[in-house]
């Protein structure tokens, strides 16, 4: 059987556990959960730097170095495709060419929903530019299928809002897009708990993207290293092919014959 | 770019991530990341809405109003 890897732009991984960097304690904490998770993509911010006020300031590329990891800057607090496509450059020069990137576009702080007109108009550009785009979006499959056209290279809808861990809401809507595009369907948020993660690789997703389930857990090590295990297992449970769901089942486990009396 | 012999130097103002500083025209964009003890970090740097390449840092001399944005990785999802 061959290996069952997850493709992205021409490059096979082993893991299809994507994790986030954001929200923990310290940068030493960031790496053990990054190590338990088992994840080979990584996403990262791009913020000001310090200038001079913190000389000494710990880099996260020290920790998490690019050689080791593929960096996948994103777009995080961006809500419009100006401010995006402008980001990701200045990720490239920052990651000496690197092209594969996350675009999300957001609507608006309180739900951090994604704009998907923006979205659309920064994916443009971006792959114009020579950018591999792994693209956040809506739930809704029309969206997910002009994505493709336009050249990204992931489609990542949301299972429910970011950090919100409420869970997939709408597997349906997820199935849809999955019926609907060639490249891989990874979900980008939502995922509050370990069968989140199943849940979403049963479906038949190519791979699960999640930050605050792991980072807000309150063992994030633990928790990377059981979202690791969900995704492995939800994978292979979609391999495998669930029996069909039945009212009542007609035919039990053990032998009717044989009985004694 | 470079300033003529005998121009008198004369103070400008340049807006870094945001915050105005004020210098001597002759300095460089390495003179300033020199400055502000960045040299050599991982950082990337747009001037006026455009990347400059690390490879131009010692060539490229600031004007008055220039407005560079000097970014970092950080944790994010």
């Amino acid at each position: 059987m061959n290996k069952d890897t997850l493709l992205i732009a021409g490059k096979s991984y082993n893991s299809r556990l994507l994790i986030g960097t954001g929200k923990y304690k310290d940068f030493s904490e960031t790496q053990a959960a990054v190590e338990a998770s088992g994840a080979e993509i990584i996403t990262i911010a791009i913020r000001r730097s310090n200038i001079g006020q913190n000389p000494n300031e710990p880099n996260l590329l020290d920790v998490l170095p690019p050689s080791k990891y593929t960096l996948l800057p994103n777009t995080a607090g961006c809500y419009s495709a100006d401010d995006a496509v402008r980001t990701l450059r200045l990720a490239r020069e920052l990651l000496n060419g690197h092209s594969l990137v996350k675009l999300e576009v957001l609507g608006d702080p309180q739900s951090l929903y994604p704009n998907v007109v923006e979205t659309l108009a920064a994916a443009k550009t971006l792959v114009a530019d020579g950018f591999q785009v792994m693209v956040y979006t809506s739930d809704d499959p029309i969206i997910a299928k002009q994505l493709e056209d336009i050249g990204c290279v992931a489609i990542m809808p949301l299972a429910s809002l970011i950090g919100s861990g409420m869970g997939i809401l709408n597997p349906w809507n997820l199935q849809l897009i999955m019926d609907r595009v060639q490249v891989p369907v990874i979900v980008d948020a939502g995922v509050g708990t370990a069968s989140d993660a199943a849940i979403a690789m049963e479906l038949g997703c190519h791979g699960v993207l999640m930050n605050t389930a792991i980072a807000a857990a309150q063992q994030p090590v633990l928790m990377a290293s059981a979202m690791k295990q969900a995704v492995e297992a939800g994978r292979m449970a979609f391999l495998a092919g669930r029996m069909p769901k039945k009212l009542y089942s007609a035919s039990p486990s053990s032998p009717t014959s044989g009985l004694i009396n | 770019m470079l300033p003529q012999r005998g121009q008198n130097l004369k103070v400008i103002s340049v807006s870094i991530n945001g915050e105005v500083r004020q210098f001597d025209n002759s300095i460089s964009v390495a003179t300033l990341l020199e400055q502000m003890q960045l040299t050599g970090k991982r950082i990337a740097l747009e001037r006026n809405g455009e990347i400059l390449p690390r490879g131009q840092f010692n060539q490229q001399l600031l004007a008055d109003g220039d407005r560079l944005e000097i970014v970092v990785a950080v944790g994010g999802g």
